[in-house]
């Protein structure tokens, strides 16, 4: 099922866009599969991804730990710690 | 009741003042967050994660007004591109009593700090720019009210 990836801050610079649609294998079931997969798309991704510790997610616009379950998603964000305020 | 808008114009603080006043509380208190320009900064960027800026800080606001008696409340959050001085946050409460006017509006800026998708990135003089990090500071804050988050 697709799912629309958005990237934001310098997670979206380091991947080189702001978002994709992607059908991930069913196999891919929390949002840390979804970033190992990515990371197998292009060295780019794999940058990105390279420290987790760094990335925050959000699973159809709620906060989501890299553990949660993307599975029947419509949306998924990878973004640094965020800074507003 | 609860006003939140995410928007890239400025904040009319008197207008927003004046809305708070109007709701016969008889207490208001804000917060305004602008722009430091220190270290040579010519532009600070407010990048936002449309749609779910104005959930989160909705979210963040009825948690405020659930834990206080609260009149009235705003957040306001501008997003785009800013300079020194410039207005970021706007938050307003108010109430029949200080305390619970003073400690919502305190409550809704150190939350909206943590849990409001906007990202910031600083332009220099010198032509540099760079990503502004998370403060462990900031989550601190939020941790102090104990509990509920938006």
């Amino acid at each position: 099922m697709a799912i629309d990836i958005l990237y934001f801050a310098w997670v979206r610079e380091a991947v080189g866009m702001d978002g994709e649609r992607l059908d991930p294998p069913a196999e891919v079931r929390t949002v840390a599969d979804l970033l190992g997969w990515l990371s197998g798309r292009s060295d780019a991704h794999a940058r990105a991804f390279a420290e987790p510790a760094r990335l925050r997610a959000a699973v159809d616009q709620a906060f989501a730990t890299l553990d949660a379950p993307i599975t029947g998603a419509r949306e998924v964000a990878i973004f640094p710690p965020v800074t507003g305020g | 009741m609860i006003e939140v808008r995410v928007q890239q114009e400025d904040i009319d603080v008197s207008a927003e003042l004046a809305r708070l006043e109007g709701a016969g509380g008889g207490a208001v208190a804000s917060f305004t967050g602008l722009v430091r320009g220190d270290g040579g900064l010519v532009e600070l960027l407010l990048e936002q994660y449309p749609g779910m800026t104005e959930a989160a800080l909705r979210r963040i606001a009825e948690d405020a007004a659930a834990r206080w008696p609260l009149a009235a409340l705003t957040v306001i959050h501008r997003h785009g591109p800013m300079q020194p001085g410039a207005r970021i946050v706007f938050v307003g409460t108010a109430s029949r009593h200080r305390a619970a006017a003073l400690d919502a509006c305190a409550y809704l800026i150190d939350w909206l700090k943590t849990a409001a998708p906007f990202w910031k990135r600083e332009r220099f003089s010198d032509g540099t720019s760079r990503w502004v990090e998370a403060r462990a500071a900031d989550d601190e804050a939020a941790a102090r009210w104990n509990g509920a988050q938006g």
